[in-house]
């Protein structure tokens, strides 16, 4: 037993593609998921047209210049400059203030703030058009002396668990899954495969060996290096990104290995229904991959989705355990929160193992 | 060469059946192999001697009929068989990636040998086979040739009762086939049984005994001088051409 984990580990080292899968892949993920793909706005450029050019004008230009989320690409004078602006390419939304903007705002309200945004791109102009909103809003109640303008109701909106909304803490969990259920399921999966094709599986099954050793003596060492890549990834997203800390670590490590013997039992079941490394691989890539990326919630928000997928995204594995995740990572909860979550991971992990061993008696016979 | 021995046979195979749904691969086989012989069991592609080698070795159930290896019962002592026997087969069948030593040690490891036993026989072997000297070359670089010498040792670790090597010898050169049937020959004295099944004709008449088989049953069972006698031919060719055609099958 002890050889054959050797061996295996022999297996990894001296394969360089291999190795860049297993260790290359999940930091150049993290990184990519952390500082590429984000949703948040920092510094986006904008216009500004305005009539008035009066105390109440420019103060708000200062309050919105000054939070951090704009920054001023061009001062127009003229209507008729905004859809030259934007035709340039780098201004995502002129704000216009009508002229006489202070003397109507006191003596004939409203006043109006004209906001026009490019929206190409729907999500950043409706975050952009909020935060305008917001940042004008707030000031309004600051400086207002007259009563009139108080709004009614003021709405004060707290975002929990991820205070400055940053897009990484929804990133990291889900990088993790798909790492995890990359290397986990997609690697076992092809190396049981190369097995079979190489011929050597035949030798080890005419060995004394039980299939149940071959199978574990083929896993642990995938076991050992999807657990260092977890702990990889958790301590790059607390280091590098500052991602709260908030429950219980071993549980988090629990639950991470739980994922793991479950995605390596995935990987067992394609490995018994694939004969070769291609088959594996390409099983692998549509059975697996895809679906973690798309119906996990990771990127598209499950509630999003038409009725039928959200149903298709229960049967996702991915999903349960970035929940658990989130739950554990963000909001601190213990296993009482959680535990539905995780028997639905373990009943998964039982039914493929199951399923594999059934295959495997089958061949046999 | 043939060592008549007046002892159990080692393989002992009555009325073997196999069928996988109608399709009978394996049709009442019955035949004894002795200790320290060299049994050839020939056939063209598809006449189900795969079938039959994977049964002898534990790794498929046979549908019906009584079959010992190596004094132990399939259905029941597969495992026990597996202690005893050697198996190597048409593909080549080490890892490529690994260097000459450490596949003798995790093949060695996986037949339950001792760090001692297996460090004293990879010596032993790589001295008998003259390798020595690429101990520590990742099998990648090394001729096919030298390769199937090595996998045949590999075969031997665990000093097996029975060697079984399907197709040992396809896509290697007439010069390493002869150097391969020495290895045979030197084990077999030594009183291991030797299974081989191939589909040179020439390596047929190295044999002590040959059985031929023809859709799923055996055709012919004697030496190849017996054989050829029969047969009225001067060649193994000869014999297995006129067997096959007297199926009607002109494989």
């Amino acid at each position: 037993m002890k050889g054959f984990i050797l061996k295996e580990f022999l297996h990894i080292f001296r394969d360089l593609r291999t190795m860049l899968i297993l260790f290359g892949m999940p930091v150049a993920q993290v990184l990519l998921f952390g500082y590429a793909i984000t949703n948040e706005i920092n510094n986006a450029q904008i216009a500004i047209l305005d009539h008035s050019k009066d105390p109440v004008t420019q103060e708000i230009t200062y309050k919105l210049l000054s939070s951090g989320y704009f920054q001023l690409n061009d001062q127009l004078s003229d209507a008729s400059e905004i859809e030259q602006a934007f035709k340039k390419g780098k201004i995502k939304q002129v704000v216009v203030f009508e002229p006489n903007f202070a003397q109507k705002m006191t003596k004939d309200p409203p006043a109006v703030i004209q906001l026009i945004t490019d929206a190409s791109d729907p999500n950043t102009a409706n975050l952009l058009s909020n935060y305008t909103q917001a940042i004008t809003g707030d000031y309004l109640r600051q400086t207002s002396g007259s009563k009139r303008n108080l709004p009614v109701i003021n709405i004060e909106t707290t975002m929990q668990y991820n205070p400055e909304l940053r897009g990484v803490f929804m990133f990291v969990p889900g990088t993790i899954t798909i790492l995890l259920m990359l290397i986990s399921a997609m690697m076992t999966s092809i190396s049981i495969a190369r097995e079979k094709e190489l011929g050597t599986m035949e030798v080890l099954l005419v060995s004394p060996l039980k299939p149940l050793h071959i199978i574990v003596g083929k896993v642990i060492p995938y076991v050992i290096l999807s657990f260092i890549n977890a702990l990889i990834i958790l301590i790059l997203a607390a280091t590098v990104f500052g991602m709260p800390f908030q429950g219980s670590l071993v549980l988090l490590l629990l639950q991470s290995a739980l994922f793991i013997v479950m995605a390596l039992s995935m990987g067992i079941f394609i490995s018994t229904v694939s004969n070769n490394q291609q088959t594996a691989m390409l099983l692998s890539m549509f059975v697996l991959m895809l679906p973690t990326i798309l119906l996990s919630g990771f990127i598209f928000p499950i509630e999003n989705m038409p009725l039928p997928l959200q149903i298709l995204s229960n049967i996702m594995p991915s999903k349960w355990f970035i929940i658990i995740i989130k739950s554990i990572m963000l909001k601190g909860l213990g296993i009482a929160y959680i535990w539905k979550e995780t028997l639905i991971l373990i009943g998964m992990t039982l039914f493929f193992i199951g399923m594999s061993v059934k295959k495997f008696k089958i061949r046999l016979d | 060469m043939m060592k008549q021995s007046v002892s159990e046979p080692v393989i002992k195979v009555r009325n073997l059946v196999k069928k996988f749904g109608d399709f009978v691969a394996n049709d009442h086989l019955s035949f004894d192999v002795q200790k320290g012989e060299i049994f050839g069991f020939l056939g063209a592609n598809g006449a189900g001697k795969t079938t039959a080698i994977k049964i002898l070795c534990g790794l498929q159930k046979p549908t019906s009929g009584e079959i010992q290896v190596a004094g132990y019962d399939v259905y029941t002592q597969a495992e026990l068989i597996k202690k005893n026997i050697g198996y190597m087969s048409q593909r080549f069948s080490m890892y490529e990636d690994l260097s000459v030593r450490e596949n003798f040690q995790f093949y060695g490891g996986i037949y339950g040998l001792s760090g001692s036993e297996i460090k004293e026989r990879t010596k032993e072997m790589l001295e008998d086979l003259q390798m020595t000297h690429i101990s520590n070359k990742i099998l990648r670089e090394i001729p096919l040739g030298w390769k199937q010498k090595l996998a045949f040792s590999v075969a031997m670790v665990h000093h097996p009762k029975i060697v079984f090597l399907d197709e040992p010898t396809g896509g290697v050169d007439p010069i390493t086939r002869r150097q391969f049937w020495e290895m045979i020959y030197t084990a077999a004295d030594k009183g291991v049984t030797v299974f081989v099944t191939t589909h040179y004709m020439d390596e047929a008449e190295y044999c002590g005994r040959v059985s031929i088989m023809v859709d799923g049953r055996i055709e012919a069972l004697d030496s190849p001088e017996a054989l050829k006698k029969n047969y009225n031919s001067t060649t193994m060719n000869d014999v297995f051409i006129k067997l096959a055609r007297s199926s009607g099958n002109t494989n």
